[in-house]
């Protein structure tokens, strides 16, 4: 029995953990799968979007709910910005100045925090309602971690419907399996690109709010979780949301199981695992045929 | 009248045979860098932490100018390296320098071979996220093993004994690193210069353009692509290594992402694929951020974020490209 406590209680942490991941990093698999631009600066826009919600929450003294939706729209209208004025030059250039742009435009984006707010760790305070702890039947666990879980599967399930029932979805699945194919069909794929870009960058900013409480927000979030948000997207495949869901959990309850058993090494078989499974699968654990 | 002297009258082929052959103005370099030593004897330091960037990045060129293997984790060799030398030292194994800098060379090709032949089956976002956990591994493998490695606080003070029993190498007043280096990057320098004017240099330049056409004329590309790949890894392992030994410590620092972003910009900075770019992007980034870094360190990013910008929307040569456009067009309004 206790064994058995001990197990879900693990499960939950790793699947709080994971449900931040999955949402901070759906909309870079999204965007990546259409256009497949290396958007390394992707974790910027989480940062940003964190930064709005937890200074006006603390600041402005904003309900959780407001700043969240703040957070989305603020960063939702500047990746606009960049995605128009910038990344849009950038779409039929090499991987190599992809790379080096997103780079800088991460650099850019610490810097200019560091320089507006300041280095500082900026914590999140959480709504009473969400503090302490639940009784679910079985065991007593956090409220907040409960809650993301909840978020986490509202939104996939959202994000599914949205991308299998719609029309906009339907054109975003055309155009990851086959872009000039989709184009000469007359879908508007610039277009596509720009909402795609701004709901998956609203997306990472609601991520970098939900998960300042135990990810931390501090100005060098983007690089510190980069590897993380990449390696979820490339386990779960391009341009899949679902695939990006069980990547983004399967990564943070393996996390969380390692850290509690192998506090010195649990990233490293994070790497071993991700390497090897690239190598077997190119296209990811849930991607489809590799084109 | 033969072929060949028709052949070679043409501009086109007289240029290209030409190609190797060594400029005046090639001297310059090594002219400035013992220049350097008699002028700044206060900076011999910071001259010799240069010396190994543009070693490092003159690694990363072969892989990334030449060959056109995109990565995020050429760090991981420069880390091997110094790794290398630091637990030889420490451990009190093995201390002499040169030929300690010869096994950090082969323990850094060791692990180019063995990751290139894997990873090299792979291109694009999946070579990159390849390349970037391989990196993750050995990082995390040298904080992991703490026992030899020191983990995150890495190996202080190694023993490094006298350059061929005969020059001290002394921290406070770096001479002899810095010459050490020099030397040690002039051979390097020759052989890559060697290297990438040879037919095998011309069939990496192939690949990059053209892998398709590459495969066509039965090129072995990806035996030419993993070769390359470890002749630049054994580099970085040299300039590695050649780290440990100047500052005679080693930390996790070697091995991080930072360092493979910095010299990835470093060359870019300076223009990949034409040997010149590591000196030029090397000497630029240093100087820069040897006087803005320290002083502003935001200020720093913020301005190396736009540059990173800048160069990837407008100038993808670097500072050597732009000279070279500027030239073209003076010549142009010369010749009008």
């Amino acid at each position: 029995m206790i064994f058995g406590v001990d197990v879900l209680s693990m499960l939950l942490g790793g699947m709080a953990a994971g449900m931040v991941l999955f949402i901070v990093s759906v909309g870079l698999s999204v965007t990546m799968g259409l256009m497949g631009f290396v958007n390394l600066a992707h974790g910027g826009f989480a940062m940003i979007g964190g930064y709005v919600i937890v200074l006006t929450m603390r600041r402005w003294g904003l309900g959780f709910v407001p700043a969240l939706a703040l957070g989305f729209a603020v960063t939702a209208l500047v990746s606009v910005a960049f995605e128009r004025l910038l990344y849009s030059r950038l779409y039929r250039a090499t991987e190599l100045d992809q790379v080096l742009f997103t780079i800088g435009l991460v650099f850019i984006m610490i810097a200019s925090v560091t320089l507006l707010v300041g280095p500082e760790n900026q914590p999140l305070i959480l709504p009473p309602a969400l503090q302490g702890q639940i009784d679910l039947g079985i065991i007593q666990y956090r409220t907040y971690s409960i809650f993301l879980i909840a978020v986490g599967i509202v939104i996939v399930g959202a994000l599914w419907l949205g991308f299998e029932r719609t029309r906009v979805g339907a054109q975003i699945r055309a155009a990851v399996d086959n872009r000039r194919m989709a184009a000469s069909l007359g879908i508007n794929i610039d277009r596509l690109f720009t909402i795609t870009f701004a709901f998956g960058s609203g997306m990472a900013a609601l991520g970098g709010g939900l998960g300042a409480e135990f990810l931390g927000l501090d100005p060098q979030y983007p690089l510190k979780y980069l590897v993380y948000f990449l390696i979820v997207v490339a386990v779960g495949g391009l341009g899949r949301i679902t695939g990006v869901f069980y990547a983004a959990a399967l990564i943070g309850i393996l996390d969380f199981v390692l850290k509690k058993y192998l506090p010195q090494g649990g990233t490293l078989f994070i790497y071993a695992l991700t390497i090897l499974l690239l190598l077997a699968r190119p296209q990811g654990l849930f991607g489809g045929k590799p084109t | 009248m033969s072929v060949t002297t028709s052949a070679s009258a043409h501009p086109a082929a007289l240029a290209l045979a030409g190609r190797h052959r060594v400029r005046w103005w090639e001297a310059i370099p090594w002219i400035l860098a013992l220049a350097f030593f008699f002028a700044f004897p206060r900076n011999l330091g910071f001259g010799t932490d240069l010396l190994v960037t543009i070693l490092f990045a003159l690694s990363l060129d072969l892989a990334l100018g030449y060959a056109g293997i995109v990565t995020l984790g050429h760090a991981a060799f420069f880390g091997a390296g110094a790794y290398t030398v630091g637990i030889l030292a420490h451990e009190g194994i093995w201390t002499e320098p040169i030929t300690s800098l010869i096994l950090a060379a082969c323990v850094a090709a060791f692990i180019g071979l063995a990751s290139g032949l894997v990873l090299l089956r792979t291109t694009g976002l999946t070579l990159l996220m390849l390349t970037l956990c391989t990196m993750g591994l050995l990082e995390e493998s040298a904080n992991m093993g703490a026992a030899y490695t020191g983990g995150f606080d890495g190996l202080p003070s190694l023993p490094i004994p006298p350059l061929l029993g005969l020059f001290e190498f002394n921290p406070l007043y770096p001479k002899t690193q810095y010459l050490y280096v020099l030397a040690v990057l002039f051979i390097c320098f020759v052989f890559t210069r060697t290297l990438v004017y040879s037919p095998f240099g011309q069939s990496l330049t192939g690949i990059r353009e053209n892998t398709l056409r590459m495969h066509a004329v039965g090129a072995p590309v990806r035996a030419r692509l993993v070769i390359c790949y470890t002749i630049s890894a054994a580099m970085a392992g040299i300039a590695g290594g050649i780290w440990a030994q100047a500052n005679a410590y080693v930390n996790l620092s070697t091995l991080g992402l930072e360092r493979a972003a910095t010299v990835l910009i470093i060359l870019v900075l300076g223009g990949y694929g034409r040997l010149y770019g590591a000196f030029i992007g090397a000497v630029a980034y240093m100087a820069l951020s040897h006087f803005l870094a320290r002083v502003y360190p935001t200020a720093w990013q913020l301005g190396l974020g736009l540059l990173l910008v800048l160069i990837a929307l407008f100038a993808r040569n670097g500072i050597l490209g732009l000279w070279d456009s500027l030239r073209r067009r003076l010549r142009r309004k010369r010749a009008s």
